[in-house]
């Protein structure tokens, strides 16, 4: 007997739960937009490439265009639109506002979602390609320039305004403690 | 994309037996390279069986002074494991080299090591491709094939196989361990990964609808002074054009132990096993490691438009083990 192609599925999202019927071919990226009208998360590639569908999936950053929806079932989702606190913005919001860390702002919720990511993976203790030695007892290398160009290089901006962004992860970093 | 049913599998057995059920399933890990080729249409199962809840998310140490990798462990947790980082720091360093953090985040250790080539031609279903459909022949070897294969390539496939953390693993002789409804097996994965021939589309020496559960790392003290270094066409976030997994130990001037690998270079990752012959026992210096990686790279056969790769694993292998040498008399 063929199998069923959709299942009726709740997902979390930003806290609130979502029961829907999704046909196993869509992905988290498409229902969140098409499904629950969350719209802030962007596609751009649609392929794993580019960054602009990143939301946080148990608190880690994942691109949602090859997230399939019914596998995200019983995890937690963030997205764009669950960032803020009220009308408190993300300090990472907060910090691409201020150094204007876009230009047409397409890629910008996925680049917020992945960068607020970065400032978690990093007090973590993880290391990047960009980290000189890797071993525990080297300690973590505080979050230069470099160190946030490689772990964001997953977030493609076809503006170009990476000068700004940098700048922009790196200003909400420092609430942490995290730079030199 | 074909339409497909979808099961999400809580214990391995149930896993293996879904798969034995139904010849057009197949196991979902995290999906990175699996979604994006049922997108395309290189993919078309018929039923996922998503092994992502599997309880295989743990790194342990084994008896003999390993470490076992589960398969579910995310390259994201693999790579940031204090253990990993301590005493492999090649295989930290190859898993940060690859992809993205979302894309690490998602990617699974088992499939990593079952992820396809990046061939143009075998993601393009209009196109030609032995890989993808045996048959049809190879138009890499005569089109675009700057990036392919120089060693281990066959008039039938010259693609590369796309795995970092797969060339560390080649020179830490790591095993692949998996499950079949026949019960328990493992491989080492110098040998997972079978030779082009004539069939460039079996890829692997897993049985039918087995399930990788593991990988298991042996004590390899020599690994604690290892490294991996990745050249691509951009900074980050690319594949590989050629890569190095290289772990030394000497002694008085002289090569105590060694392991090498090259990556991007053959369909799977390459034990550069005839230069770790000639290296071990020989001077420790630069002289002797162009000759261990010519000794090496004799056996290649480049196309037209990827020559230039003999060079740079050339040029790869001394930089990388002459910084291991010097290190090694601080």
């Amino acid at each position: 007997m063929p199998p069923s192609t959709s299942s009726d599925l709740t997902l979390s999202v930003n806290g609130e739960k979502y029961t829907l019927t999704v046909d196993h071919r869509t992905t988290l990226l498409d229902a969140l937009r098409e499904r629950l009208d969350l719209t802030g998360t962007k596609k751009g590639c649609d392929q794993g490439q580019c960054g602009a569908c990143t939301v946080l999936v148990d608190g880690r950053r994942v691109v949602s265009c090859l997230q399939l929806a019914v596998a995200a079932e019983g995890r937690e989702v963030t997205t764009i639109e669950g960032v803020a606190v009220g009308e408190r913005l993300h300090p990472v919001q907060q910090a691409f506002l201020d150094l204007d860390g876009f230009q047409c702002g397409y890629c910008t919720p996925g680049q917020i979602c992945s960068a607020i990511a970065v400032i978690e993976e990093h007090a973590a203790g993880w290391p990047s390609a960009a980290t000189g030695d890797v071993r525990p007892e080297a300690g973590s290398p505080p979050l230069s320039p470099e160190e946030i160009r490689e772990r964001m290089s997953g977030n493609l901006c076809r503006c170009g305004a990476y000068v700004s962004i940098v700048q922009a992860v790196a200003r909400a970093a420092e609430e942490k403690g995290a730079v030199a | 994309m074909r339409e497909f049913g979808y099961q999400r599998a809580l214990d391995v057995s149930g896993a293996v037996a879904l798969l034995d059920a139904d010849p057009e399933a197949r196991f979902l890990g995290g999906g990175t390279n699996l979604v994006d080729l049922m997108k395309t249409g290189v993919e078309r199962p018929a039923r996922l069986v998503d092994v992502r809840e599997l309880p295989l998310n743990r790194i342990e140490a084994t008896e003999d002074g390993g470490l076992r990798i589960g398969a579910t462990v995310t390259n994201s947790d693999l790579a940031a494991h204090p253990e990993v980082r301590r005493r492999y720091p090649a295989l930290a360093q190859a898993v940060l080299a690859g992809a993205s953090g979302q894309l690490r985040n998602m990617a699974t250790v088992g499939g990593n090591l079952l992820q396809r080539t990046r061939c143009g031609y075998f993601a393009d279903i209009t196109s030609a491709c032995n890989k993808r459909s045996p048959g049809t022949g190879c138009p890499a070897i005569e089109g675009q094939h700057h990036n392919h294969a120089i060693l281990g390539a066959s008039d039938h496939c010259v693609a590369t196989h796309p795995s970092d953390m797969g060339v560390a693993l080649t020179a830490l002789d790591a095993r692949v361990s998996y499950e079949t409804a026949d019960g328990p097996g493992e491989i080492p994965l110098a040998d997972f990964y079978l030779p082009v021939g004539q069939t460039p589309h079996l890829e692997t020496a897993l049985p039918p609808g087995a399930l990788i559960t593991g990988v298991t790392l042996p004590p390899v003290p020599v690994a604690a002074d290892s490294r991996y270094r990745k050249v691509r066409e951009r900074a980050s976030y690319a594949f590989a054009i050629g890569s190095i997994a290289a772990a030394l130990d000497v002694r008085d001037g002289v090569v105590h132990d060694v392991r090498l690998a090259f990556g991007a270079v053959a369909s799977r990752p390459w034990r550069a096993g005839t230069a770790e012959s000639v290296l071990t026992g020989a001077p420790a210096d630069a002289e002797t490691f162009a000759a261990a990686a010519e000794v090496e790279l004799a056996a290649a056969r480049p196309l037209p438009h990827n020559g230039y790769k003999v060079t740079l694993m050339r040029n790869l292998a001394v930089a990388v083990l002459s910084e291991l040498a010097e290190e090694a008399t601080r």
